[in-house]
């Protein structure tokens, strides 16, 4: 049986950070551009080894969505840099022609999603991004779970061709998957189980690796599946699981409206219908508050997917 | 490039861009003559005497002067003119609008039309790609320059004057845009519906080099695209404020919003047609 630990906490944006500076050195066409949050993002780094590729935009997100459309015109690979908030729905129309319809290479990195941004409250905790993101036609949508994978999810970006969200955050956060390889599209199975698959995707991943534990400890057996890439969605890797286990509990710091579950749901719906939970911000703007303090509330909590799991399985046929 | 054709012949070619234009709309019922009237002697100048193009079309377009079209909704102007270019065939225009088409209600590149490098249409959007793909051209020490033409209406939306404080702040001066300065909008004149005030002093003021120029006025549009070109490479971005009428070329749409996204009817077509000579064939 795997069994996760971690020996230190960073934050994923970080994870971006680096992995960006890296690929940078591996690739001249990798560009960098920021809306006045260098140092939020992580993008010192690379900003400071390669200052003539690397684009202050200042605080202009429409327009850094449309310089990164036309770097692209000429070879170049642009990665953005903001707020999720201001990554997505400030700049929706920009992605939507500039970049998405107009088929352009552009990585739209995303820091200081969901309710785990904290303080700052519900204007820049953005929880209707990967919806948004996923519906946009070609765009493929990334939301990695520690600085390990977000670093990871940022290098496979490099050899990875068209419109992409690569959605990470603020708080410090258990790093768990050092080593582990990843592969966009590709989901990636935590732990084995019979009796429950529990799907979650960033933050959340770590935290239904708790509420496994916790199931386990009550002799429920449950599956862990980090659903990194939410588009295109691993849907045999879905189905494999369900077939064994015959319920499903989803996980993600996002509306319910819009997110992994409503993706996961969509595919039972269509090939198995099965017992479905989602653990998910319903329909609520977020508030002030440290991000533990916030997922509780708002019922993201380990015990919150722990009860999610036992109700789901009483309702197996 | 084939050989520059001359005033005389150039003259010609406009004449018959308008009747694709007319026809063009017509055919279909719907697109916007108003503007790519009015637009037609700029489209005529740059692809055939200013840009240093290439019809067999790479996207990336290295080595050649890049054109992007912010205000997408004048495409039929821009479709004759790189048909008549060579970029695809002119027969393809008659396919403008309708189902299966290359040729999108506004340009796309969706359906890989030779010629298109990004989509338009909404609004505000086409100078900041232009600035990007100058800078991409900075990057790859390519010495072409990237134009980029605008809508006077247009000049309402935010983003435009975010990527006029980019380009001056950042010397992005292999770019030269033009704005088509009809003084119309949808709704009706520029000055009832959100008034520009003093265009020109707002573009100096941060930080381009202005120039004014009467866009249906082949010659002085060749000459003020020439002075632009000489403008560039000196630390500025350039801006061309262009002033045209609206519907240029048949005298019941000139100078009314009221034709900038309607179609003629059979007779208004057969009026319009009469008035623009057919100079190189009908597609």
């Amino acid at each position: 049986m795997t069994k996760f630990t971690f020996t230190e906490k960073k934050d994923t944006r970080s994870g971006f950070g680096v992995g960006l500076h890296e690929l940078g050195k591996q690739n001249p066409n990798v560009v960098a551009l920021c809306a006045d949050l260098t140092g939020s993002l992580k993008m010192d780094a690379f900003k400071k080894e390669y200052p003539e590729r690397f684009f202050q935009i200042g605080i202009a997100e429409a327009n850094m969505m449309g310089i990164a459309a036309g770097l692209t015109i000429g070879g170049k690979i642009p990665f953005t840099g903001t707020f999720a908030n201001f990554s997505t729905g400030r700049v929706y129309d920009q992605i939507r022609q500039s970049i998405a319809y107009s088929g352009k290479n552009v990585k739209i990195c995303a820091s200081h999603a969901g309710l785990t941004l904290g303080e700052d409250g519900a204007t820049h905790q953005i929880l209707e991004d990967i919806g948004m993101m996923k519906m946009v036609p070609g765009m493929t949508v990334i939301v990695p779970c520690d600085h390990a994978q977000t670093k990871a999810a940022t290098l496979a970006l490099g050899n990875h061709m068209g419109p992409t969200y690569l959605r990470f955050g603020r708080p410090s956060w258990p790093v768990f998957t050092t080593g582990r390889p990843f592969e966009i599209g590709k989901a990636d199975k935590m732990i084995e189980g019979t009796d429950v698959t529990i799907f979650a995707c960033g933050h959340l991943v770590w935290l239904a690796i708790e509420a496994e534990e916790k199931l386990a400890a009550k002799g429920v057996s449950a599956e862990v599946i980090n659903i990194h890439t939410i588009k295109p969605l691993d849907v045999e890797a879905i189905l494999q699981s369900v077939s064994k286990t015959g319920c499903v509990v989803t996980c993600e710091e996002h509306q319910i409206n819009g997110g992994l579950g409503d993706s996961v749901a969509q595919v039972l719906g269509r090939f198995n219908p099965l017992p479905i939970e989602m653990i998910a911000v319903n329909d609520s703007f977020g508030e002030s508050g440290t991000p533990l303090d916030l997922l509780k509330k708002y019922g993201l909590s380990t015990d919150n997917i722990v009860a999610a799991a036992e109700r789901v399985m009483l309702r197996k046929k | 490039m084939p050989q520059q054709p001359d005033v005389a012949q150039l003259k010609k070619m406009c004449s018959q861009i308008r009747r694709d234009i007319v026809r063009m709309v017509h055919a279909c019922q719907s697109g916007h003559p108003g503007g790519s009237l009015g637009c037609t002697e700029f489209f005529a100048a740059l692809y055939f005497r200013i840009l240093k193009h290439d019809s067999l079309f790479n996207p990336d377009g290295a080595g050649e002067d890049l054109f992007f079209l912010s205000n997408g909704h004048i495409s039929p102007v821009w479709y004759s003119t790189l048909a008549r270019s060579g970029y695809f065939d002119v027969k393809e225009l008659a396919t403008f609008r309708k189902i299966n088409s290359r040729l999108q209600g506004h340009p796309a590149t969706h359906e890989h039309l030779p010629g298109i490098r990004v989509a338009s249409g909404s609004l505000g959007q086409g100078l900041s790609v232009a600035i990007g793909a100058a800078l991409a051209k900075k990057l790859n020490k390519d010495d072409r320059r990237v134009f980029v033409l605008m809508g006077d209406g247009e000049q309402q939306e935010g983003q435009v004057w975010e990527a006029a404080m980019y380009a001056a702040h950042n010397k992005v001066d292999n770019l030269i845009a033009t704005i088509d300065y009809n003084g119309q909008q949808i709704d009706g004149p520029l000055k009832d519906i959100l008034d520009l005030k003093d265009l020109k002093a707002k573009w100096e003021s941060f930080g381009w080099s202005v120039i004014t120029s009467n866009g249906n006025d082949l010659e002085g549009i060749i000459a003020a695209l020439e002075n632009a070109k000489s403008l560039s490479g000196n630390g500025k971005p350039v801006m061309n404020l262009m002033t045209t009428v609206m519907g240029n070329g048949v005298d019941f749409m000139m100078g009314s919003h009221k034709w900038h996204g309607v179609a003629p009817n059979d007779e208004e077509l057969k009026k319009a047609l009469a008035q623009l000579e057919e100079t190189l064939g009908d597609y």
